[in-house]
């Protein structure tokens, strides 16, 4: 049986795997303050960097994942990475909010959705 | 990702409008969108086409969906777009062929089950799309008595929405749908022939049918008001297509309609309780615009039982329908205007106990109740009834005899043959009945004879008659000849009418 928190960490590192395969450079895993967490933080090939939110389920049957992502959270989302982006001094620096959904089946299936937010 | 276009039709009040639903779905978190000024019914759509999509074996796409409904000025309602935004969404996706869809129209509410429910409304919405060059519909098949109705357009009506795509995909229908249509025929319940006696009431009843003018029966309960004026549209004329199609819309948009409600031959009957507000009998209503009782009545019959124990404002309201035979009706969304040509019967009691009338001596009203209770209808409301009747109680020699009295069979053929007169006198005109001559033109080529138009000034300048008065007299006088064959309102005749408008001097 596998743990909420485990299929999270899985699904997470799915994404993380996909991103380097697409020849992104992971800035930071799981980046947390008191506002709550961002799951990856990557660098794009083209200079942007990019927030990923990462939804993992082990079924559909609770609907898509990404339906999960409420309005609420994508604004914690977008408050989360600016406060990322000032706190390393990157506040100019192009950005972009991603969104990624995996389906914990054999194999998983990754929707990847870029630019979202 | 890609666009596609679905067309249905918006209704406000009798006016439909051609409605372009475009659907886009592209990349994003899974959104819906409703775009083009829904109402609540619209906006609850999402959770409908979803249930039934997904219940009905097809995907939900996980994207952003954005449906927006063209011309977006225009406010829209009601669930009958659930229908063409589902296949559209199928469409978008290419889940179903994309076929030439300028031509076809899509109306319907889905069940959570995917079963496509009836809606008010689909027949002036086809009517409407007719008009806008559309050959193909999809309807309710709950709807699909009415969508027939409509000449000169292909109707597919379905119950589920697995039959309409299985039938979008391959051509096939499940079921195929009879037309049934009842032919609503003059109903025997209520004959003529059941009336016992009343020979004055039988009188006015034929007259009234004839031109369609305004009756009040005043009379002691129990007499038999009631019972007249459920025989009246026993008496009038067939509808014709035009005027059933016409009452069939309007009572579309009321409610939906049982296959049986479809009006085919027999007017409609109407008869809102006394208790009704001015909105319910005029119409009203502030999203969706409904036809009020006046409406429903339209080439038929108005009856108002117990008209004194109406609220007056409730009366009053009937004056511009009956003046213009229209009603107009203005709300947030729009204006509308309903047509309300009907036959107005009222009837009400002499007094509060009922019993005021023959020798009056069993009546225990004081004479200012009596007063009080003949006020509550308002001159100018009873300025505008053509015919007051008395209706006394049926004499013993009524009850006894054992003879029916004329069928509404050989009424009505009478009262069609007068119609036909006064219909070839009118044919350059744009009216048919005797009711609706122009006051100008009952003054110079409508005349009634001269000595029949010097009894008439008389009564004017006696203050017996107001000028709507003398107007309305005449109209009857008319009908009275063509009743009799002649040429022209003789003397007799407008003698008859005046007796008749002032028929009764209970109230």
């Amino acid at each position: 049986m596998v743990t909420k928190i485990e299929l999270g960490k899985n699904g997470e590192s799915l994404i993380a795997d996909y991103l380097i395969k697409k020849g992104y450079e992971i800035l930071a895993r799981n980046w947390r303050i008191k506002g709550g967490e961002i799951d990856l933080i990557a660098l794009a090939p083209n200079g942007v960097i990019v927030f990923v939110e990462v939804k993992s389920r082990s079924s559909q049957a609770f609907g898509h994942p990404l339906e999960a992502i409420t309005p609420e959270k994508q604004s914690r989302l977008i408050r989360l990475s600016l406060a990322w982006l000032l706190e390393n001094k990157k506040w100019n620096h192009p950005y972009r909010i991603d969104c990624a959904a995996v389906l914990m089946s054999s194999p998983p299936e990754i929707d990847y959705r870029a630019g979202v937010i | 990702m890609a666009v596609t276009s679905v067309r249905s039709i918006s209704l406000l009040g009798l006016t439909g409008t051609l409605v372009d639903i475009e659907i886009d779905i592209s990349d994003g978190l899974p959104v819906y969108t409703l775009l083009g000024l829904p109402d609540s019914a619209l906006i609850e759509s999402k959770d409908r086409i979803r249930a039934a999509l997904v219940n009905s074996g097809e995907a939900w796409p996980n994207r952003k969906v954005t449906v927006s409904l063209t011309p977006a000025w225009l406010p829209k309602s009601g669930s009958n777009f659930d229908l063409p935004i589902a296949v559209g969404l199928l469409r978008v996706q290419s889940h179903l062929p994309i076929i030439d869809s300028e031509s076809e129209v899509i109306i319907g509410e889905l069940g959570l089950d995917g079963q496509i429910r009836q809606v008010r409304g689909v027949l002036p919405a086809l009517l409407a799309a007719k008009q806008f060059g559309i050959r193909r519909a999809i309807v309710p098949a709950g709807n699909y008595q009415e969508a027939c109705l409509v000449n000169d357009l292909e109707i597919n009506a379905f119950s589920t929405l697995r039959e309409l795509l299985l039938y979008l995909r391959t051509g096939e229908k499940a079921e195929s749908l009879t037309l049934d249509l009842p032919l609503n025929d003059h109903s025997e319940a209520n004959d003529l022939m059941d009336v016992m006696g009343q020979l004055n009431a039988r009188a006015a009843l034929e007259v009234s049918a004839i031109g369609g003018h305004h009756l009040l029966f005043i009379g002691p309960p129990g007499t038999g008001k009631t019972m007249l004026a459920q025989r009246i549209p026993g008496i009038l004329p067939e509808l014709t297509n035009e005027q059933a199609l016409e009452v069939t819309a309007i009572h579309s948009i009321a409610k939906s309609l049982n296959s049986g409600e479809i009006f085919r031959k027999a007017p409609p009957f109407v008869a809102p309780h006394h208790t009704t507000t001015a909105t319910a009998m005029v119409g009203g209503g502030s999203h969706v615009i409904k036809p009020g009782a006046v409406s429903l009545a339209h080439n038929g019959v108005l009856f108002i039982d117990e008209a004194p124990e109406c609220s007056t404002g409730v009366l009053d309201s009937l004056r511009q329908p009956l003046e213009s035979g229209e009603v107009s009706i203005s709300r947030a969304v729009g204006s509308v205007n309903f047509p309300a040509r009907f036959i107005l019967v009222l009837a009400a009691n002499p007094c509060p106990c009922g019993k005021f009338s023959g020798k009056g001596r069993s009546c225990t009203c004081s004479s200012q109740q009596i007063r009080r209770y003949s006020t509550k209808l308002s001159g100018p409301l009873l300025d505008r009834i053509d015919i007051r009747l008395q209706v006394d109680p049926p004499t013993r020699s009524d009850l006894a005899s054992n003879e029916l009295g004329e069928s509404s069979a050989i009424v009505r053929s009478r009262v069609e043959s007068a119609r036909e007169i006064a219909a070839a006198r009118f044919k350059q005109y744009p009216w048919k009945t005797n009711s609706q001559i122009p006051a100008k033109y009952l003054r110079s080529e409508f005349r009634a004879e001269r000595s029949a138009m010097a009894l008439l000034h008389i009564e004017l300048e006696r203050e017996n008659l107001s000028a709507r008065g003398f107007h309305k007299t005449l109209r009857l006088a008319w009908s009275i000849a063509d009743q009799n064959r002649n040429q022209t309102p003789t003397k007799e005749n407008v003698q008859t009418a005046i007796a008749m408008r002032m028929g009764s001097d209970l109230l």
